[in-house]
C-alpha cells in the first residue's frame, strides 16, 4: 500500500504536485498524531477537574445560602 | 482588504485528500503574507482539528499560544510548536469547512518571525471550537516555505483550498 501523499505548490514556477511521503515522514506524522492525541487527553482531563471544581463549589455556596442568581455574580 | 493585496497562489485539494499542504519557492517582493484556508480533515471521530504550521520544514525554535472557546468554556493552551485552530474535522456536519487565517508580518525580516490567525470549525453544533493564535518562530530567516498539517487525523479532504497573498506597505 502506498504512502500518504504530500501537496507542493511551487509559488515560482505555479506547478503543483502530490507527492508520495517517505517512510520517515510517515513515521513522523504518526508520532505527531500520537503527541497530539496525549495533549488532548491531558487538555480534556483538566477541563473535566475544573468544571467538577467549579460545580462543587457552587454546591457549596447554595448550601450557604445563596441564590443561582448570587452565585452566578461571582463568576 | 488592502489594494496592495496580491494572490500569490492558490490551490485545492483532490480526489485522493492530501497529508498537507505546503507552498515553496515563496517570493520575496512582498512585506507581509496572508493565507487563507478552507479545511476539513479526516479524523472521523472529531467535530475539529487544529492547523500544525511549519516554516522553511523547520520543527524547532516554535512557540504557540491559543485562548478558545468550545461551545460551554472559554479556555487557553500553549505549546513549543506552531498551529492554528480549529477548522473542521470529519466528524463535524457533513460538507462543511472551517475557515481559517494565518497573518505573517514582515516575513523577510532577520528578526525572529510572528503569525496570528484565528480558526473556526463551522459545525452545526454545540461541541465546536473558535480559536485566536498566536505563533512565534524563534529563526532569523526569511520565510520561502509554508507547510499546513492537520493535528488530528491524517490528512486534508477533498475540496480543501489554500490561498497564499502577499501584501506590501507601500
Amino acid at each position: 500500500m502506498p504512502n500518504p501523499t504530500k501537496l507542493i505548490i511551487n509559488c515560482e514556477t505555479k506547478e503543483q504536485i502530490e507527492v508520495e511521503l517517505t517512510d520517515e515522514e510517515v513515521a513522523q506524522l504518526e508520532a505527531d498524531r500520537a503527541k497530539a492525541e496525549a495533549e488532548r487527553a491531558e487538555r480534556e482531563a483538566a477541563e473535566a477537574a475544573t468544571a467538577e471544581a467549579k460545580a462543587s463549589a457552587q454546591a457549596k455556596l447554595a448550601k450557604l445560602g445563596l441564590t443561582p442568581e448570587e452565585i452566578s455574580a461571582l463568576y | 482588504m488592502a489594494t496592495t493585496y496580491t494572490l500569490i497562489d492558490k490551490t485545492e485539494v483532490g480526489s485522493g485528500g492530501t497529508s498537507s499542504i505546503t507552498f515553496t519557492s515563496i517570493p520575496t517582493t512582498y512585506t507581509d503574507l496572508l493565507v487563507k484556508l478552507s479545511l476539513r480533515g479526516n479524523d472521523n471521530s472529531r467535530v475539529a482539528t487544529w492547523i500544525n504550521i511549519t516554516f522553511n520544514g523547520s520543527s524547532s525554535n516554535r512557540s504557540w499560544k491559543r485562548v478558545y472557546g468550545t461551545g460551554s468554556a472559554a479556555l487557553s493552551e500553549s505549546d513549543t510548536t506552531m498551529r492554528l485552530g480549529s477548522v473542521n474535522a470529519n466528524a463535524s456536519t457533513s460538507n462543511t469547512f472551517g475557515n481559517a487565517e494565518l497573518y505573517i508580518p514582515n516575513y523577510l525580516s532577520s528578526n525572529y518571525k510572528s503569525a496570528s490567525g484565528d480558526g473556526v470549525a463551522e459545525t452545526n453544533a454545540t461541541a465546536t471550537q473558535l480559536d485566536l493564535n498566536a505563533n512565534l518562530w524563534s529563526n532569523t530567516a526569511a520565510i520561502n516555505e509554508i507547510t499546513f498539517a492537520p493535528g488530528d487525523g491524517t490528512g486534508w479532504l477533498q475540496y480543501s483550498s489554500a490561498y497564499l497573498y502577499g501584501i506590501k506597505n507601500s
